[in-house]
């Protein structure tokens, strides 16, 4: 017991250490919020390119959102650091940690978002067209607010895996939360950075796994 | 008012409709009988482009609809259509549905849009229950939402595909009831159903249709009780019963 | 003229260099071996990650499916914590933290315990939902033949949850898949860390760029896959 609480819990170097774990958190925070809004609306743009069904369009977006969501992130962002100043493409750690994970979120949000136009009914589009109502107007208008609702479970979900996975970012030196506690916890030779890295994931993700179960159940099988 | 002239329709090598020739003159009420398969949806499908026809012409009011100069969203604001399945918009209120085109075709202000919405749903009888969601109305309230959705509009032709057989019976008659009112109005309606008593009734006349051709057409009472061809009268035969 | 030969000229060095640095045979020819080395090792991984996770996630869904509420809150409790834990995250603590507890096992170990929490906490929410998704009718029309409460669940609650909840599970597997590259960050030599050394060691990424297309050549399958049966689930609700 005295052992996990002198490795794991030791009171001296939390207080030591808060301060720049803090730091991380904000820059966690920060990393978290850019990728959810590009990545999602990247998705949306993309799935509605691809309703309009020109055969090249959507062969190419099948393969950009096949190979990202294919590709382990953590190889996405190495590949991006480390081969692509090769090719004369350098891009800071935070840039590569955002656009790696907002393409992989971005693809995951198409693949739901799509799903969830095609599983709007025919009938609806070909109602909204007998009224004279317009290609983009049904999309709109009709399917789109329809397939959004039958998207927020899933969604919500791949949201949360996909900015969790922020952590990676510590493998190209953001600092953020992991990057450092792991310095931290070589500095002091003590496991306490690390435990207050996973409390400070906690508090961040714990409310919004719950928010998930919330709605899960508030919009999951509902039509 | 209508005028289908050879129209044909193929789905692969499927001939769906072999050359189809119908006139429905203003104020007419036809009615397209037949077993399923025939092709009557199909038939009623290509008068609003839902269905590209492979061939043939479509006219509505002295214009061609097929013809690629034709705006068609501006075509299919005259003629109204009502499905089977209702296919009303679920996120949207019963007054919602119905004054969606008004205000996105129309371009109508949002008051003067309810206020015609308000109207048509009148006249279908439910104006107090403009608010109401459609998961909240019957089958029957829910098809005749899905009428003043296409009424308001001011069509010029009304399809009508199977309109009362997704219902309940004790539904179907509110439903039918709407439609005499219209016909009385003097809307031109094109009406494939089920409903024999509602055609003998009302109908100007009645198509027979079978392996996507006209088999034979003339007065209600002509075709129901002394039919031509041998497939009408086996097809009545089954449908009235012995 | 003399300008688009300029250009043209520009864009062949630059495809030189793209293949000089991305796809050098030479390169690949060399360190080869030291890819299916890693290519092995994550084979590995995977085949006792997989097992494990699922093992594990059933013990939790059946464990909840008793309905005890003490039990049941744990169980979420426990499904929530590590839902809440980047994988990542979990993976440097279980693998700096265990020599600190005096606890000395083989770096795979400490992985496989890392990411077997992780791994059983997704597979026993997805589980649960199947087992919840199915009425009592069914286990109460097992038992009332004579089944056990058991056999009830193996023979006739289980193969029609897991029927209900396939998309999901491939999903999931497919991600334990990926967590797999997870475990360069702590040097195991897996495919990642692998195509890392050798390109240390050539001064080259095509280690790296063949390693993301082994990746790929893995997965993609199984992303198709998905993309076929979730099209299918979301139509049906």
């Amino acid at each position: 017991m005295d052992r996990i609480a002198a490795n794991f819990f030791d009171l001296d170097v939390m207080a030591k250490y808060l301060p720049s774990i803090i730091d991380g958190v904000w820059v966690t925070i920060h990393l978290a919020v850019f990728i959810v809004l590009a990545g999602i609306a990247l998705g949306f743009v993309l799935a509605v390119a691809r309703a309009f069904q020109i055969r090249p369009v959507n062969w190419l977006i099948v393969l950009v959102v096949d190979v990202f969501r294919a590709l382990p992130p953590i190889v996405i962002v190495i590949v991006f650091y480390f081969a692509l100043p090769f090719v004369g493409i350098s891009m800071s750690g935070f840039v590569v940690a955002w656009l790696s994970l907002t393409l992989v979120l971005a693809s995951f949000a198409e693949e739901i978002f799509w799903t969830g136009i095609l599983s709007v009914d025919r009938g609806q589009w070909e109602a909204a067209r007998s009224t004279g109502l317009g290609f983009l107007q049904t999309l709109r208008d009709v399917v789109l607010p329809q397939a959004v609702r039958l998207t927020i479970p899933p969604l919500t979900n791949r949201t949360i895996v996909i900015t969790k996975s922020t952590a990676i970012a510590s493998v190209v030196a953001v600092p953020e939360i992991l990057t450092h506690a792991s310095a931290a916890q070589a500095f002091s030779a003590n496991t306490t950075p690390l435990t207050m890295a996973a409390i400070a994931y906690l508090v961040i993700f714990l409310p919004l796994v719950v928010l998930s179960r919330w709605v899960e159940s508030r919009f999951g099988w509902k039509r | 008012m209508l005028d289908l002239k050879g129209v044909r329709k193929s789905f692969g090598a499927i001939e769906a409709l072999k050359g189809i020739d119908l006139a429905v003159t203003r104020q007419e009420l036809v009615f397209i009988i037949g077993p399923s398969g025939s092709g009557k949806s199909t038939l009623l499908r290509c008068c609003n482009r839902l269905e590209e026809p492979t061939a043939g012409r479509v006219i509505i009011d002295g214009v061609d609809i097929l013809s690629p100069r034709v705006d068609i969203n501006e075509m299919r604001r005259h003629i109204g259509m009502v499905f089977q399945s209702f296919n009303l918009y679920p996120h949207l209120t019963a007054l919602g549905n119905v004054t969606l085109a008004l205000r996105r075709v129309l371009k109508l202000p949002r008051n003067e849009a309810n206020e015609r919405g308000r109207a048509a749903l009148d006249g279908v009888g439910l104006a107090e229950r403009a608010d109401a969601w459609p998961n909240e109305l019957s089958g029957g309230q829910q098809q005749r939402v899905a009428i003043a959705r296409a009424l308001a509009l001011q069509p010029k032709v009304m399809l009508f595909d199977e309109p009362t057989s997704a219902l309940d019976p004790e539904l179907v008659g509110g439903v039918l009831d709407v439609m005499r009112r219209m016909r009385e109005t003097g809307m031109t309606m094109l009406v494939v159903s089920h409903e024999m008593g509602f055609a003998r009734e009302a109908a100007d006349r009645v198509l027979f249709m079978d392996e996507g051709e006209v088999v034979e057409e003339g007065a209600p009472a002509r075709i129901f009780e002394s039919p031509e061809h041998a497939r009408t009268r086996e097809f009545l035969r089954r449908v009235t019963g012995p | 003229m003399g300008g688009v030969a300029l250009r043209v000229e520009a864009l062949s060095r630059a495809m030189e260099g793209l293949v000089y640095n991305f796809f050098n045979l030479e390169v690949l020819l060399k360190v080869h071996p030291l890819l299916l080395k890693g290519l092995r090792m994550t084979l590995q991984l995977c085949l006792l990650v997989v097992p494990l996770g699922i093992a594990g996630g059933l013990v939790v869904a059946v464990a909840y499916s008793f309905h005890v509420r003490w039990l049941n809150w744990l169980l979420i409790a426990y499904i929530d914590l590590f839902r809440s834990f980047p994988p990542l995250v979990l993976l440097i603590l279980v693998f700096y933290g265990l020599p600190f507890l005096g606890v000395e096992v083989p770096s795979l170990v400490a992985v496989l315990l890392a990411f077997l929490l992780n791994t059983a906490s997704y597979y026993g929410e997805i589980f649960r939902a199947g087992i919840e998704s199915i009425g009592r009718g069914q286990r109460e029309a097992a038992r009332s033949t004579g089944l056990s409460g058991l056999q009830a669940m193996v023979y006739v609650v289980l193969p029609q949850a897991v029927r209900n909840v396939l998309p999901d599970l491939i999903s999931n597997t497919l991600e334990v898949i990926k967590f797999t590259a997870l475990a360069s960050v702590v040097a195991l030599p897996e495919l990642l860390r692998m195509g890392r050394v050798a390109q240390g060691l050539t001064y080259n990424p095509t280690p790296l760029i063949a390693a993301a297309l082994i990746y790929l050549a893995l997965l993609w399958p199984i992303v198709r896959l998905l993309s076929r049966l979730e099209r299918r689930t979301m139509a049906k609700r």
